[in-house]
């Protein structure tokens, strides 16, 4: 419990120096705390698979995405820093945060007991997914309905990023082109750990089946590498308009939806799985949806196009 | 007090501050950032209600933990979008403000 209560006040704390720090880097460099403690409080809450995906995702690549921005608008924020709010608004925003917070945690206090379930249908089902993880089972199976969307929105988000391309560069090669010194430190990162966060992100993929991890825990870290590999400079990012691009991003969902309206005809129902094939089924969507998110997530840090297509 | 009750707190806590930080603060950067400590304070309160759902040898219901993931996912997606329109709108006019007066 006394873990518990320093672990919820760093939590707080740090949130409150990520909103007051006067740098946006600062900030930034808050959130990544912020994201990773976070990561903590999931596993006190017995949630692995969520920690995972916070650590990943909320963290690590959303920290590397401000970290980037954060960099480009340093100049035109400091000129931008006195227009501060005046006090009536500040005080009117106090009164109204504060109130948010006192009726959710009045919230807290009242939820029903005992607390509504549905672990022990995800239990009981769970053999006829031929899966160990319930989590998992619930992406894959119970609500993969969800999981196919997501895939949907993250493809969308993709499309709105490229769509802000100025004209001369249009369907060209995201961001900007980096240059690291070939003898420093982050080409030999780059180099060392490419390979072996490549299989990292495999295995934490393939693990998910069965234990904490899955799909998108796997493919953020497969994503990072590419990042890190693009940073590095040891790899360019490939103009958006290349065809073998577009259907890497494409092949999840694509897969996704052919199995799920094949599920009509094998099993009854959009996105059923008939229970010998469940397994295999699952893991049949599971490799290219990890392919197709690992590289939606690298082409949304990368940004739209910045440079002309050859 | 639980350890569930004790993070469920320090959830609505959490949404309040991003909050403030999200009005008060004039850089979009700065609220993007804040809209992000928001959505941390939201899916703990919803990880609690997940973590009360413990039953049948689960630490948790797995239902809001899957649907937790899946929105940190989509919450990125929507945090990408939000910055590079913002570094369109610096490009196009040299400002990282929301201000209408040049």
């Amino acid at each position: 419990m006394a873990f518990d209560i320093g672990l919820a006040v760093l939590v707080l704390g740090v949130a409150v120096w990520t909103l007051a720090a006067r740098d946006t880097f600062a900030a930034v460099i808050g959130f990544v705390t912020y994201g990773l403690l976070l990561a903590l409080v999931w596993v006190r809450l017995a949630a692995p698979d969520v920690a995972l995906t916070e650590a990943a995702i909320g963290s690590g690549v959303t920290g590397g995405l401000l970290l980037g921005a954060s960099s480009r608008l340093r100049r035109a924020e400091i000129q931008a820093a006195s227009e501060k709010p005046g006090a009536t608004l500040r005080i009117a925003a106090v009164v109204l945060c504060a109130l948010v917070s006192a009726g959710l945690a009045a919230i807290v206090l009242l939820l029903p007991e005992p607390a509504p379930t549905l672990a022990p249908e995800a239990a009981a089902n769970l053999a006829a997914t031929g899966l160990g993880n319930p989590v998992t089972a619930v992406l894959m199976a119970y609500r993969a309905i969800d999981t196919l969307l997501e895939t949907v929105v993250l493809l969308l988000a993709l499309v709105g990023i490229w769509s802000l391309a100025p004209d001369g560069v249009w369907g060209g090669f995201p961001g900007r082109r980096h240059q690291a010194d070939a003898e420093g430190v982050l080409t030999f990162v780059a180099q060392l750990l490419v390979p072996i966060g490549i299989l990292v992100g495999i295995y934490i993929f393939w693990v998910g089946s069965v234990a904490p991890g899955g799909e998108f825990q796997g493919a953020t870290i497969l994503a990072a590498m590419w990042i890190l590999a693009m940073m590095a400079g040891l790899v360019d990012a490939p103009p958006v308009s290349r065809r073998w691009l577009r259907l890497l991003l494409i092949a999840g969902p694509a897969v996704f939806f052919a199995i799920g309206l094949a599920g009509f005809a094998i099993a009854g129902a959009f996105l059923a799985y008939p229970v010998d094939y469940a397994k295999l089924l699952i893991v049949t969507i599971e490799i290219p949806v990890t392919l197709s998110i690992a590289a939606t997530l690298a082409l949304l840090v990368a940004g739209p196009p910045e440079r002309a297509p050859k | 007090m639980s350890d569930a009750t004790l993070y469920g707190l320090c959830g609505a806590v959490l949404v309040g501050l991003g909050l403030f930080g999200l009005i008060v603060n004039p850089l979009p950067l700065r609220k993007i950032l804040a809209f992000n400590l928001i959505g941390g304070g939201v899916f703990l309160l919803f990880g609690v209600v997940a973590r009360r759902g413990a039953a049948a040898g689960l630490g948790g219901d797995p239902i809001p933990h899957a649907l937790i993931i899946t929105g940190i996912v989509v919450a990125f997606a929507a945090t990408a979008l939000a910055i590079a329109l913002l570094l369109r709108l610096f490009r196009e006019t040299g400002r990282a403000t929301l201000g209408s007066d040049g």
